[in-house]
């Protein structure tokens, strides 16, 4: 055997952060950003997807909703990357981001629309230019880095603040080679972008070590040349700190940066999926122990800043949102079948009418 | 880039459409392997680096997904990314992209965001290329709603067309048949003209037969024409030019005069667009056929190594017989 004539030794850190712990004491010092409306606030909106989801859920089960994925036990990453966001910046989710997408500012309605089946849902009112949700896994990653290619060619062109593209996704996704072709890509280009990777433990039935041999997910970046660090996904305060400073790095040019945000997916995988064919009983219930909604209000009730009257309320005016949400949902008219060919092609070709006639006059024989 | 007098070639017309939109649109970025300091493997793009710098025209790592993907991520940000394969059998990572988001992107925001994407590729066999090098799949992406697919056949419909599928609001899958990348020079003023899409061009007139052909195939398919001619048949010959949507309707107008009809492609035929072609003048047109439409094509084999291929592209001889089996049909009345 041939002595390898020069060796090149590689070494890596991946550093893990939180500031909650599983009872919802602060490890440390909390950062500046984490005022109690800050905290207050993030209370509030990870409830709300909380509550959407469940209702998602039920709506689903009397067959009003088809297949959710519902985001159970993640609320705080959603929440916490989407507050990250100035309005400017562009959002490009995989489908578990209610509570992602209602920070976004996303009207809970488009939310049930899309899973309702209805287009109209992904023409998102308040970000208008943010991707429509993913379902096949890993492609909002390429889209992303494209994006963030057109946010700095923007930023050269016109000499405005950089913006940054975000993309989330599962842990499952960074197995795909969409995944290490956007963070290679974003390294070369240093394209200002974020991954976030939600690592709730689980890709449908496949546990994460049947995922990957790596030890973390974060380390994937590595290679791509691209900082990378873990975070406690149940601490809604940590994974803010890690989007922040990551869209604070690439807003200043220095390229895109991973995001790990350590997770369990408390839920099924959709409401198509029956999780205890293929998971214990009692790992599910070790992690309800350190759920992010409970975790944080362990906190707040610890600085005096929340307590069961303030929840009551709390309570109230989430129902009365959804039941407005609900009520605004129920009553859209229904969309013109036409519509499959409205926005087909920015202007129908000939070739088309046909097709397009034929259509409209059955919805018309049906009217009649 | 000045039209010489005896004109330019159908790849310096790509070239030429490709510099007057970087030129005149500044959301245009042209990107791809290879692309930039070496112009291309068929020098497509180049000089247009030099010209227009490196944040403009970009080379990529190699990762076709890739390139397939961030086309889509640039256009939903109003970008014009013109994107290029190196051959067209090597699009096949991208196609995810391609049919899962480019052509949907429109209507699943219901017009919210859009995907004004070209994304090019050489296509087609005959230059004795390496395996995989000789695709012509073009069928495969004719069947994607939502896409368009466009394929010139000469230096002026290259410039225009490209011109065309490069303002166009919608993704445009552009092939350029790379066998007659460099068969003819023809005038081409740099004018920035756009030819229509969704149009046949009606290359050639006659009453007698329509062939009906595409890219390289035009070649041929005139060569035939010509030689039909000297035997005292005259045949229209129709490009359809963009394959997807179809203006099958010139291609009807001409049934109206000839009754007989021959389609010509390399691709496969099984499944290929010349059944799509046979399918809807059957519809239409029905009772206006005097004899079966005949179809000359590439055979549903792996397109072999050079020392084969001119063996499975049909040839002017092929046309003929296909054009003759059109000619000589008459229905059997059944008495
Ligand atoms: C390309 C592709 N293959 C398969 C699927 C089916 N599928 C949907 S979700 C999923 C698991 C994804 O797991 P992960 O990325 O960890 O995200 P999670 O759902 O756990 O949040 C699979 C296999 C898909 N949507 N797209």
């Amino acid at each position: 055997m041939h002595k390898p004539r020069l060796q090149l030794q590689a070494s890596f850190d991946i550093a893990y952060l939180q500031y909650l712990d599983k009872q919802g004491q602060a490890t440390q010092p909390l950062p500046d950003f984490a005022t109690p409306d800050w905290l207050s606030h993030c209370h509030r909106q990870m409830q709300l997807a909380r509550l959407v989801d469940d209702r998602a859920v039920k709506l689903q089960r009397t067959g009003r909703l088809g297949t959710y994925p519902s985001t159970l036990g993640q609320e705080a990453i959603g929440v916490a990357t989407a507050n990250a966001l100035m309005a400017e910046d562009v959002y490009c989710p995989y489908y578990r981001e209610t509570g992602a997408l209602l920070e976004r500012g996303v009207e809970i309605e488009e939310i049930l629309a899309i899973w309702g089946g209805d287009e109209r849902g992904q023409n998102f009112q308040h970000a208008p230019k943010d991707l429509p949700i993913c379902v096949p896994i890993a492609t909002q990653m390429l889209h992303a880095a494209g994006v963030a290619f057109a946010l700095k060619y923007r930023h050269q062109q016109n000499n405005q603040p950089l913006q940054v593209a975000v993309a989330s996704s599962g842990e499952g996704a960074t197995s795909k080679g969409d995944f290490y072709e956007a963070m290679n890509l974003a390294g070369v280009w240093k394209l200002p972008m974020v991954f976030v990777v939600n690592n709730n433990q689980w890709a449908i039935s496949v546990p994460r070590n049947a995922q990957t041999a790596t030890q973390t997910i974060a380390q994937k970046a590595i290679a791509a040349g691209i900082p990378a660090l873990q975070v406690d996904g149940n601490d809604v305060v940590a994974v803010a700190w890690a989007v922040r400073d990551a869209m604070e790095r690439a807003r200043r040019g220095e390229g895109a940066a991973l995001v790990e945000a350590m997770s369990y997916r408390l839920c099924d995988h959709t409401t198509a999926d029956d999780a205890s064919r293929y998971r214990s009983a009692s790992e599910l219930e070790q992690a309800w122990q350190w759920e992010p909604v409970k975790r944080l209000d362990n906190y707040l009730r610890a600085q005096g800043l929340w307590s069961d009257a303030k929840q009551q309320d709390l309570d109230r005016e989430l129902a009365q949102v959804m039941e407005v949400a609900l009520t605004n949902w129920e009553s859209r008219a229904p969309e013109p079948v036409t519509a499959m060919f409205d926005h087909l092609y920015a202007r129908l070709p000939e070739g088309l009418y046909e097709q397009y006639d034929q259509l409209r006059d059955e919805q018309q024989g049906v009217a009649e | 880039m000045a039209a010489q007098d005896n004109g330019i070639t159908l790849v310096e017309a790509v070239t030429q459409a490709l510099a007057f939109e970087l030129k005149n649109d500044p959301q245009v970025v042209v990107f791809g392997q290879d692309i930039g300091a070496n112009g291309g493997v068929f020098r497509a793009t180049d000089g247009l680096q030099k010209t227009y710098g490196a944040d403009r025209v970009l080379d990529t790592p190699l990762a076709e997904t890739m390139i397939a993907g961030i086309a889509v991520g640039m256009a939903t940000q109003g970008l014009r990314p013109i994107a290029e394969f190196q051959f067209m059998g090597f699009i096949y990572p991208g196609l995810d992209h391609i049919l899962s988001h480019a052509a949907r992107m429109r209507n699943r925001t219901r017009g919210r965001l859009s995907c004004p994407i070209v994304y090019r590729a050489p296509y087609g066999g005959g230059i004795h290329a390496p395996e995989h090098h000789s695709e012509s799949t073009e069928a495969m992406f004719t069947h994607i709603p939502g896409l368009r697919v466009v394929v010139p056949s000469s230096p002026a419909r290259a410039y225009g067309l490209l011109l065309a599928a490069i303002r166009d609001p919608d993704p445009v899958l552009f092939l350029e048949p790379k066998r007659i990348y460099r068969a003819a020079k023809q005038p081409v003023p740099d004018d920035g003209e756009a030819l229509p899409l969704d149009r046949a061009f009606v290359l050639r007139e006659g009453a007698d037969l329509t062939l009906v052909a595409w890219g390289a195939s035009i070649k041929e398919t005139l060569a035939a024409a010509e030689q039909l001619s000297r035997e005292g048949i005259e045949a229209d010959v129709i490009d359809p030019a963009t394959l997807k949507p179809l203006d099958i309707h010139t291609i009807i107008d001409s049934l109206e005069k000839t009754r007989r009809c021959v389609i010509v492609h390399e691709a496969a035929r099984f499944g290929g667009l010349g059944a799509e072609i046979a399918a809807q003048i059957q519809e239409y047109a029905f009772d206006l056929l005097d004899a079966p439409v005949q179809r000359v094509t590439g055979y549903d084999a792996v397109m072999p190594y050079y020392q084969l291929e001119n063996a499975y592209l049909p040839g002017v001889e092929r046309i003929l017989a296909g054009a003759r089996a059109a000619l000589e049909y008459v229905r059997d009345s059944g008495e």
